[in-house]
């Protein structure tokens, strides 16, 4: 095993920038890879490791800064100059092509000729020798689809060391597999490891960090917030420097903003979630939201909160466990449903699961209550008009044009105008999925105002965000997930610190 | 969803003015095109009024190009949801086939029951070929370009089996008005199809229907979140093309008093998906256009008389549409803009796609 | 398009499920198969005269032209792209050949390269724009189709005979086998065009990287595979596939028109299809198209055979059939990843 004190890294990223439009993705970033070594880069949502990865791999050029192959600078501007340079990238979706056979998704582009033509009986030798040589036995001639998730991504992996075996980069390749899956995979990243190959593995699994990994380079807010050996870092350590949060700043927000939730000793809950599950996304999960409380959901990236908040909304469809909606039993198997009992939801994903980017900031707004009625029962442009006018001047939504394309809006008023959009059917319950992530201060204050105000006036909310600091300021209540299980849920009171729910994500334990 | 380089985003009334803008190319276009036969005909805008009926190069463009203007507004909904209807010949052939051979074996080809029933028979078959491929695109979820292809493949079969091989003429005067009729000086081909223009544009902008046909080609998983059937929509407009390819195809037979299995309606698809395309809605969906449809319909109908009047063999008119359906479409193609923008400015950052997470623009406002 | 009707359709899937993937894309192939030995079978008991060996190599000369087209289409639909225009470079190369021969007086053997080039080149520009600008390839195949058949017109709007003695001579070869049994020249030529293509698809680089590029495009990008190059190559071949395949039918017709093969475009579609092939691309065999070929034809021959059927009934079958193989189809393969 390799130390950081070997002499040259086999990749170094310095001083990395990347400017996307309206934001700085990346600031002066720095990484070293020394060989034999698996180094876990860490960072919550925006914090830049995806766009480190990219610029790293050749997806997208740095705007500034230099990388260094075995000490030589590179500047890849496509992934096929990066694999020659000896790096090579597997992705949490596997990258192969499902309709061929493993042998030829490992070897293709490189497969053993004779004559011009591809020597059969030399590829499949070949694989099986890859594969043999990592302690895997699969038959090389079967289709890779008709594997599993985690051995398509061992293929992945043996296709990539066998393309360059000097770096390779596993972009969160466990979150979909389950736990033996993930403990074979492993075992053959040690392997790889053992041989000299430096390994750059991203995960949102503490567990998985202290599991395998040697040393941690974690970012935050698309700068370096450092690099540690594992060793010098605790699992609580390592959630407060991934979530940072100024802690003493955090602290003198304990007269939050959200009072004494409205009636909710006195009634049951609006919702009621008993053991809701979803194979793969959600262990089973119990869960009360109260009309005029805020439930916050805690928790890392990729901990299962999104996937919690869908089952609730009937997104995904829950394969055991039951919910009850003031009292009765619900089944919430579609969208509609939800609707229908008073549920709304803000995705996370703006883009590709709010707005629809071609219409107009009116018609956005209006969609969903259009929706419930039906295209037979349309709202009067007159009415439409009415409402659009009322939520832009209600959410300060800039520029003050219903008719303006939506696509054209900056990303806080695109997130006000969705918000705009299930505020006018008047929900019971609102699930807010990252309402504030990547829009400015000004309009992620007015959001945070905005959902006080609907809980005092008697809405239920479930809040998710990655930002600590919102959840514990507006929560009544804190549902905290890790590695897809709801760990702990407590009372939002003084005796709630954020050390406290750093502990909690941290090592699961609600102390 | 890729920002339009001449609009200004910032100011209000953008999206009428950019309503506007969307009709301009088309009008333009044919605008052109009528100008360039004027130049070769002198008399090419004159409307003459003979036996109370209207005559001249532009009434026949309207009479002649009724049936596509009908077809083309079946197929722009369907393109509106990101699908395609490929059969939408076929159906005119059924159609035309059906009700011609109904008359021709009814006891009084002349009366007008006869034509009312074999109207009600065409329309009543093309509702079920139509509900068939609305059930392959959103029952079983089949590509809609494969769906229809089926249909478009048979539907001339079936409308040779029809008429049993032989092209089918009728002798009946309430048929004949259907597509060679006059009424108040006008054709009445053009008063049908500028009816359901107008009738339908009603139903799509003052119902919710165009709004949320828009919603599903433009974003479908956003559409289903906010809890609409788009199943139910995907089969109306489905429907809704077999109807407007099956009026078109009586149109058409009732013209030339004949159906003719193998021809009628041939190609008629392809003219209507360059319609729409001229119209300035887009393959990929969402935002549609009717105006622009008509105006689409119109210039590949001027584009066929043009031909005709330079008397160069009429058929060549394919040469012309398919460098028609390239330009249009080069136009449309964000790659295109992107690649002729980076011509002239070299640094233009390549948009990205990282759903949701960095703002397209500047904060502006707050 | 929703996940309503997807997760409606996987459930539909769940009868297939216990069947092996690399059967179940078998499946309709072998259906085509029993397909085409029953239909035979049930031809040979019902008519007299059917069941010989020349009906089988009569199938092959009357439907050389439509193999080497379905070849081509093939390699553009194993991409999951569409090439519309085929049927319309059938017909142009008929056209150009009679006409260079018969009115230009060109030899035949200057004639046959320059269509061929023609067609691939016709091919490869399409295939360009489609990668280049990122245009759905129906639309530009589209653009293609009346590009080509509007260029038939302009040659001439009459059918061309051709009376020159080469090409008829060629035309009227008969190549006798065992027991009296022959074929034409161009059968030759396309079962040679389908054994290349069967050695090209399986057996090169290329054809490995068609299926890669059909089964997932942006992970056959991110593998470092040649995207871009094949998928214009695809086009390529295709365009030169119809080129040939209009030089066989030239031979067949002798005669050169611009209404030849109308709506083969679509018979070469459904052949790929029947022959097993997924049209959204990454799936099918080659040698399943000349099954698909062969079935189409044998539809034709019992239509003939049955005197009392017209020949509107052979569109109609294929119709149904092309319906039961792409429900078929969609049954198989279940769930798609949603295309948006």
């Amino acid at each position: 095993m390799a130390s950081p004190s070997t002499p040259r890294p086999v990749l170094e990223a310095q001083d990395v920038r990347k400017q996307f439009p309206g934001v700085l993705a990346l600031d002066g970033v720095a990484l070293r890879l020394f060989p034999g070594e698996v180094h876990a880069l860490m960072g919550e949502n925006g914090a830049g490791k995806s766009t480190l990865i990219k610029v790293l791999t050749g997806v997208h050029p740095a705007d500034g800064g230099s990388i260094l192959v075995d000490g030589r600078p590179h500047a890849f501007t496509d992934p096929l100059h990066a694999q020659q340079a000896g790096i090579s990238t597997v992705y949490q979706e596997v990258n192969l092509c499902p309709n061929l056979s493993v042998a030829e998704n490992i070897l293709i582009g490189r497969e053993p000729r004779r004559f011009g033509l591809v020597h059969w009986s030399a590829l499949r030798k070949r694989a099986a020798e890859l594969l043999t040589e990592l302690d895997l036995h699969l038959d090389v001639t079967s289709l890779l689809g008709s594997h599993s998730l985690a051995v398509q991504q061992l293929v992945a992996i043996v296709r990539a060391v066998d393309v360059s075996a000097k770096v390779l980069v596993l972009d969160e390749p466990t979150s979909s597999l389950d736990r033996e899956e993930v403990a074979q995979l492993f075992t053959l990243v040690r392997r790889l490891r053992d041989r000299g190959v430096a390994i750059l593995f991203v995960t949102h699994f503490l567990d998985q960090v202290f599991d395998l990994c040697d040393r941690v380079t974690i970012l935050r807010n698309g700068r370096l917030e450092g690099e540690y050996p594992i060793g010098e870092l605790t699992p609580v350590t390592l959630v407060q420097r991934m979530i940072g949060g100024e802690l003493a700043a955090l602290d003198q927000l304990s007269g939050r903003d959200a009072g004494e939730p409205s009636g909710r000793a006195s009634a049951e809950p609006f919702l009621r979630a008993r053991r809701l599950a979803r194979a793969g996304s959600i262990e089973p999960y119990d869960l009360d939201i109260h009309g005029g409380e805020v439930v916050g959901l805690a928790g890392l990236l990729g901990s299962g909160r999104t996937e919690a908040a869908r089952l609730l909304f009937g997104a995904d469809s829950a394969d055991g466990g039951e919910v009850r909606i003031e009292g009765e039993r619900t089944a919430l198997r579609t969208p509609r449903h939800a609707i229908a009992r008073g549920i709304a939801f803000c995705s996370e994903n703006r883009k590709s699961e709010g707005l629809v980017g071609e219409l107009t900031v009116r018609e956005n707004i209006v969609l969903a209550l259009q929706a419930t009625r039906g295209w037979t029962r349309p709202l009067a442009r007159a009415q439409q008009d009415e409402l659009a006018r009322h939520w832009i001047k209600a959410l300060d939504i800039r520029p003050a044009d219903p008719e303006a394309q939506i696509g054209h809006l900056s990303g806080g008023n695109q997130q006000k105008v969705l918000l705009a959009r299930w505020l006018l059917t008047a929900p019971r319950l609102l699930i807010l999925d990252e309402p504030t992530r990547g829009i400015d201060i000004g309009a992620k204050a007015e959001i945070q105002r905005l959902v006080a105000r609907l809980a005092d006036e008697g809405t239920a909310v479930l809040f998710i965000s990655a930002e600590l600091e919102e959840v514990l300021r507006l929560s009544h209540r804190i549902a905290v997930l890790r590695d897809h299980r709801m760990v702990a849920t407590f009372e939002n009171d003084d005796s709630v610190t954020p050390d406290r729910v750093f502990t909690t994500i941290a090592t699961g334990a609600a102390s | 969803m890729t920002p339009h380089p001449a609009t200004d985003r910032a100011s209000g009334g953008a999206g009428r003015r950019l309503a506007g803008h969307r009709l301009l190319w088309p009008a333009l276009a044919l605008l052109a095109l009528l100008l360039g036969n004027l130049a070769f005909h002198h008399d090419f805008f004159a409307v003459r009024v003979r036996d109370g009926h209207l005559y001249g190069s532009l009434i026949d463009i309207l009479q002649f190009g009724a049936p596509l203007i009908l077809v083309a507004l079946g197929m722009t909904l369907v393109i509106a949801t990101r699908g395609i209807d490929l059969s939408v010949g076929s159906t005119v052939a059924i159609a035309g086939a059906l009700a011609c051979g109904h008359i021709s074996t009814a006891a009084r080809p002349g009366s007008v029951a006869t034509m009312v029933t074999a109207v009600a028979l065409a329309l009543g078959v093309a509702l079920v070929l139509g509900l068939a491929n609305g059930l392959l695109v959103a029952g079983l979820g089949v590509q809609p370009i494969v769906a229809t292809l089926i249909l478009m493949v048979a539907g001339r079969g079936v409308a040779q089996l029809i008429g049993d091989g032989q092209i089918i003429t009728v002798t009946s005067a309430p048929y004949k008005m259907i597509g060679g009729g006059y009424w108040l000086f006008f054709p009445f081909a053009v008063l049908l199809a500028a009816a359901l223009v107008a009738l339908t544009a009603f139903v799509t902008r003052r119902s919710a229907l165009g709004m949320l046909i828009e919603s599903v080609g433009g974003n479908p998983a956003a559409s289903h979140l906010v809890g609409i059937r788009a199943g139910g929509l995907l089969a109306l407009v489905y429907v809704f093309s077999a109807l407007c390819a099956a009026v078109a195809g009586l149109m058409i037979s009732s013209n030339v008093s004949s159906a003719d299995g193998n021809n009628a309606g041939l190609w008629i698809e392809l003219d209507a998906i360059l319609a729409v395309v001229i119209g300035g809605t887009a393959l990929t969906g969402g935002r549609f256009s009717l105006g622009g449809t008509v105006l689409g319909a119109l210039t590949i109908q001027t584009l066929s008389t043009t031909v005709y009047t330079l008397g160069v063999p009429p058929e060549t008119t394919l040469v012309f549409k398919a460098f028609v359906v390239i330009v249009v479409c080069l136009v449309q193609s964000p790659a295109f803009r992107a690649k002729a923008l980076r011509r002239r400015r070299t640094n233009a950052p390549r948009p990205h796609k990282t759903a949701g997470a960095a703002p397209q623009h500047q904060e502006a406002g707050a | 398009m929703t996940t309503g009707m997807a997760s409606a359709a996987a459930q539909l899937t769940r009868p297939f499920a216990t069947v092996s993937p690399r059967t179940r894309i078998r499946i309709p192939l072998i259906v085509t198969a029993v397909l085409l030995v029953a239909m035979f079978g049930v031809g040979s008991v019902r008519y007299e005269g059917f069941f010989s060996s020349q009906v089988l190599l009569n199938l092959l000369i009357d439907n050389g032209f439509l193999l080497v087209v379905a070849v081509g289409a093939t390699f553009v639909i194993l991409t999951g792209g569409i090439d519309l225009s085929v049927g319309s470079v059938v017909a142009l190369s008929t056209m150009l050949t009679a006409w260079l021969i018969e009115s230009q007086g060109w030899p035949l053997a200057t004639v046959i390269p320059l269509v061929l080039l023609v067609g691939a080149a016709g091919g490869t520009l399409m295939g360009w724009i489609i990668h280049a600008f990122e245009i759905q390839p129906f639309i530009v195949t589209l653009a293609g189709m009346f590009l080509a058949r509007g260029l038939c017109y302009m040659i001439s709007t009459e059918s061309i005979t051709i009376s020159d003695p080469t090409t008829v001579g060629i035309a009227q070869t008969r190549l006798y086998g065992p027991g009296g049994l022959f074929v034409s020249i161009p059968v030759v030529i396309a079962l040679a065009v389908l054994v290349t293509a069967f050695v090209v698809l399986h057996h090169t680089r290329f054809g490995r990287n068609v299926y890669a590029l059909g089964g997932n495009e942006s992970s056959a990008r991110l593998m470092g595979l040649p995207v871009g190059a094949t998928k214009i190559a695809v086009y390529a071949v295709s365009g030169l596939c119809s080129a040939l395949g209009g030089l066989l039918l030239t031979f067949y017709m002798l005669s050169g028109y611009a209404l030849h093969a109308m709506g083969m475009e679509l018979d070469a579609i459904a052949a790929t299809v029947i022959g097993g092939s997924l049209l959204t691309g990454g799936s099918g065999f080659v040698l399943g198209t000349a099954l698909g070929v062969l079935v189409l034809g044998l539809i034709q021959t019992v239509v003939n055979f049955q005197g009392t059927l017209s020949s509107w009934w052979t569109r109609i079958v294929i119709g149904a059939l092309l319906l039961v193989f792409i429900v078929l189809q969609r049954l198989m393969t279940g769930r798609r990843p949603a295309a948006d």
